[in-house]
This record gives C-alpha cells, sequence and structure tokens, in this order.
C-alpha cells in the first residue's frame, strides 16, 4: 500500500475541517427549522429598527421635494429593505453569547472539544442564516410592497454583495468575539458592549446612510471596521459604487477579518487562563 | 388591599435584594447615557435635515423621546424582569411554586422581580422631557398635565397586558424569549410620533402594539395636541385590554400541566 505520509495529514485536515463546517450547518438548519414562530419574533422585532429609519427618511424627503441629500424616496426604501438581509447575516456569536456560555458553564464542554473554538460558533451560526434568509424573503416582498424600492444591480454587484454580506458576518463575528472576552475579566460588561453597538450605529451606516452623515464622520468611517458590515454591504447593492470601490470594499473587509482574527486570537490566549471550571 | 400588600412586600424584596449589587447603578448610567446619546445624535440628524417633522418640532419631539425612555425604564424596571422569570419558570416547570401559593396568582407572577437601578433610565426620561418642555412654545396648563398623568398610566397598563398576552403565549410556544426582542424592536417605533407612520403600521402599533396609546398620547397632551375625546377613547381601550389579559391568562393556564409533578 503506497500513501503519501507527508501530504495526508494536511489533505485530511483540510477536508475534515470541510465536512466539520457542513455537519455544523446542516444541524443548525434542522434545530432552527424547528423554532420557526421564535425565529419570526426575532425578526419582526428586528426589522422595526429599519422601517422606523425608512418611515422618518422617507417624510423628510416627501416635504424636501422628494430627496435628501440626493437620496430619493425609492433608494431610501431600497437602502432599508437590504438592510434588513444585511442585518440578518451579521447576527454572530456576539459578547452577550459568550457570558451566556460562561455563566451557564458551557464554556468547560466547549473546551474539551478538538478544534478551535471560533469554528464551532462560525460554522452553527453560518448554517442558522440559510434559515433566516428564507424566512426573510416574505419580509422582503412585503417591504418592497409597501415602500417601493428603486434597485437595479448589476450582476456584478450581486457577486459583489454576496460576498460582502459573508464578509461582514466574518468581520463582525472577529469583533464581537473579541468584544465577548471582557466576560472572562467581568460580569458587568453590558456597558462596553452597548457603547460597542452605538458606535456601530454611527459608524457603520446601519442608523443612516453615510452620505446623511457630516464629511468628518464619513472620513473616519472608513479607517475603521464597522463601516465594512453594514453601509459597504448595502452600497454594493443598492449604490452606484465603481467596480474600483466595490473591488476594494472586499479587500478592506479582508483586512478587518484578519485584523479581527488576531485580536480575537491574542485575547483569547489571554482570556482562557483566567478561566477556571467547577463541576461534574 | 391583600393585594397591595403583596405588592409592596415584594417590591422591597426586590429592592433589597437588588441594592447589592450597587456597581450596577454605574452600568446602568453608563448604559443609559449611551441610549440617550444614540437618540439625541438622530434627532439632530433629522432636523439638520427638516423644520418640523409632520407638525413635530425639535423640542416637542425630545419631549415625546423622554416620555419613550421614561416609559421603557418602567417597563425594565417592573414589567420586563416579571415577564422573563413567567417564561423561564413555564420552560423549567417551576411556574408551580407560584400557582400553589395562596394568593392571585396572576399578582404574583407580575411582581415577583424588580431591577430597580433600571430607574436611572427613568431618571433619564424625565430629564430629558423636561429638557425638551422648555422649549415648546405653548405652556402647559394643568388640564395638560393632568390628561398626561393619566394618559402615561393607561400607557402603563396597555404595556403590562401587552407583554402578559405575548407571555401567556409561553402556555403553547415553549421558546418564547425572542418576544424580548420582538418587544424591543417594536418599543422603538415610539421614538417618533404615529401620526408619522403609514396608515397600517400606525394602527398597529397603536392597537397590536400599544405604542401609540402608550408614548405618542401622553406627548400629545403635554404638546397641548391631546382631543379629550382620544383619552377617553385610551381608557376604555385600556379596561378592555385589561379585562382580555386577565381573561386570556386564565385561558392560558388552564393549558399549564406543570413539570414537576
Amino acid at each position: 500500500m503506497s500513501v503519501d505520509v507527508a501530504r495526508l495529514p494536511e489533505a485530511g485536515r483540510w477536508r475534515s475541517l470541510y465536512d466539520f463546517y457542513v455537519t455544523t450547518m446542516r444541524t443548525a438548519i434542522a434545530s432552527q427549522l424547528q423554532y420557526r414562530v421564535t425565529n419570526y419574533f426575532y425578526m419582526l422585532g428586528m426589522i422595526a429598527e429599519p422601517v422606523v429609519y425608512l418611515v422618518v427618511w422617507t417624510t423628510i424627503a416627501k416635504d424636501q421635494g422628494g430627496a435628501v441629500n440626493g437620496i430619493t424616496t425609492g433608494e431610501f426604501a431600497a437602502y432599508y429593505i437590504v438592510w434588513t438581509l444585511v442585518r440578518n447575516m451579521n447576527i454572530v456569536f456576539g459578547a452577550p453569547f459568550w457570558e451566556e456560555r460562561i455563566r451557564e458553564g458551557r464554556l468547560a464542554g466547549d473546551l474539551l472539544k478538538p478544534m478551535y473554538i471560533l469554528h464551532y460558533d462560525l460554522a452553527y451560526f453560518a448554517g442558522w442564516k440559510f434559515v433566516v434568509v428564507v424566512l426573510w424573503l416574505p419580509i422582503a416582498f412585503g417591504l418592497s410592497a409597501v415602500f417601493h424600492p428603486t434597485l437595479s444591480p448589476t450582476p456584478l454587484e450581486i457577486v459583489v454583495f454576496i460576498f460582502a454580506i459573508w464578509g461582514a458576518y466574518l468581520v463582525r463575528s472577529m469583533f464581537q468575539g473579541t468584544i465577548g472576552m471582557l466576560n472572562f475579566w467581568t460580569t458587568r460588561g453590558a456597558a462596553v458592549f452597548d457603547l460597542y453597538i452605538a458606535t456601530e450605529m454611527l459608524l457603520s451606516g446601519r442608523l443612516v446612510p453615510l452620505q446623511l452623515m457630516p464629511g468628518w464622520v464619513q472620513t473616519l468611517a472608513n479607517f475603521l471596521p464597522f463601516k465594512w458590515t453594514f453601509g459597504f454591504p448595502i452600497e454594493s447593492l443598492v449604490g452606484n459604487l465603481s467596480t474600483r470601490d466595490l473591488l476594494l470594499g472586499l479587500c478592506a473587509q479582508a483586512l478587518w477579518i484578519g485584523i479581527g482574527l488576531v485580536l480575537f486570537k491574542v485575547a483569547w490566549s489571554s482570556a482562557i487562563k483566567r478561566f477556571v471550571s467547577v463541576g461534574n | 388591599m391583600s393585594s397591595l400588600r403583596v405588592g409592596w412586600l415584594f417590591l422591597r424584596m426586590g429592592v433589597i435584594n437588588e441594592l447589592q449589587y450597587r456597581v450596577n447603578f454605574f452600568v446602568q448610567l453608563l448604559q443609559s447615557l449611551i441610549q440617550v446619546g444614540t437618540a439625541l445624535v438622530m434627532l439632530e440628524l433629522v432636523y439638520s435635515h427638516t423644520n418640523a417633522l409632520n407638525g413635530w418640532t425639535q423640542p416637542e419631539l425630545l419631549s415625546l423621546i423622554g416620555v419613550q425612555v421614561l416609559l421603557g425604564g418602567f417597563i425594565h424596571t417592573f414589567i420586563q424582569p416579571n415577564m422573563q422569570q413567567l417564561m423561564q419558570d413555564v420552560q423549567q416547570g417551576t411556574l408551580d411554586y407560584a400557582l400553589t401559593k395562596p394568593e392571585d396568582a396572576q399578582l404574583l407572577i407580575s411582581v415577583r422581580m424588580v431591577r430597580i437601578w433600571q430607574v436611572v433610565e427613568i431618571v433619564s426620561g424625565v430629564i430629558l422631557l423636561f429638557v425638551g418642555l422648555a422649549g415648546v412654545e405653548n405652556s402647559i396648563g394643568v388640564g395638560d398635565a393632568i390628561a398626561f398623568g393619566i394618559a402615561l398610566l393607561i400607557g402603563g397598563v396597555l404595556v403590562y397586558c401587552f407583554w402578559l398576552v405575548m407571555t401567556t403565549g409561553a402556555f403553547w410556544v415553549v421558546r418564547m424569549e425572542n418576544v424580548l426582542e420582538l418587544f424591543e424592536g417594536i418599543y422603538q417605533t415610539g421614538r417618533w410620533p404615529v401620526t408619522v407612520y403609514p396608515g397600517w403600521l400606525r394602527y398597529s402599533v397603536t392597537f397590536l402594539v400599544p405604542i401609540g396609546f402608550a408614548v405618542t398620547v401622553p406627548a400629545e397632551a403635554l404638546t397641548s395636541r391631546l382631543q379629550w375625546p382620544t383619552l377617553v377613547f385610551a381608557l376604555g381601550f385600556g379596561c378592555a385590554a385589561f379585562a382580555f389579559t386577565r381573561w386570556f391568562w386564565h385561558f392560558g393556564l388552564r393549558h399549564y400541566s406543570g413539570a414537576s409533578a
């Protein structure tokens, strides 16, 4: 029997990682499909936020003759309807989940598993996205019927958008996970999480399209990770970004995923030293 | 009288329990500052593009946000913790402990928990309300103040009813924890007057989720917009909602078989 012993472990490692992701994602889909009501509750609560923004800006746009800062009512509708999908994709294993995992003692069990902890969360939440997108479709149709979005993306924009929403998922996973490490030092990290979310709301395009923000805010947003989790994915589909801007945006996401991963690894290696598990 | 005494006793116990965690006060203070700060930024952004939103000036809308934050504080202090506890009890079968006590079960499950540090949010709301009212041109009469008090009370009752009806759903749908996200999301609609919203949404956040009655109506009273028939209607709606909630609670309770037996 001739086996390339030097290459097999590496190939086997990637293969098993792939199998692990596929299996975990399928498990997540099967599991979450059972909880359709609670998933819809979450989603309905979540879409209230963009609908409020949309109604307010549409009202102002109508008062101003049909547009605010060049954004028409149809473009506002497109922005906030795509927002709902991006927001769904942006739900990650964040800081509150870390708090719960530590408080309820589940981390001890997770540490016994053979792979790096991030894989379990990334894979499960990635699988959940498929359920979320299916449940989101009727909501998107309903919102489109009511608010009449102006949306005519090119094939390139659609392709970039598909990559961008997964990029946003990864960027947010890394940074939320890093913030979650705070739970190893304090049980009162809620205020810090809120501060993070408030900063994200202002600098990401979540609250309003960044075009409506003062110039210095727009400039600042370019140098922080937040814009790449909301504003960029939305703009890649509804805005008129040039091919160069679209590709640069994907590169910026890749850069922030890398930075976030390094930050998470540093925080995790430091945090886990503080973890003490008691029980059977 | 007995109900009042039980309620007061639970309130004192809840306060004493929470006072052990004094750092939570500062955490809550910081959270409230962040919440208010974000709302003010949005307000500034909106009024940098317009002078009035559906006839509401910036100080008037600030008053409305004050009412929304104030009522939110009341919900987070008294209503939400009890409803979350109820959901958990139904899931874990520990509701039996409340049901077997010789007092009205609805009363018990409604007053068991108090998160006293959330009062910071109520104070933040009151401050916003006063700052907003200071900028409103029309002076507030005694009638307006009384109408505001009544409307706020009705709003509190309506929000309690909504929460209890939704939580009672836990007797049928076990995983109801996302109802919190549902309410928190929809409650954000209260930051703007319901008249801004299109008809379908206006009626939804007035009658299905009573944010309109709970936030906009009190704010209308303070800005001299409220018509007395609206207040009378709100009072009638509040009484009907309370009666329905009481019936629905008992109806749901009949579907609870417990888990500890």
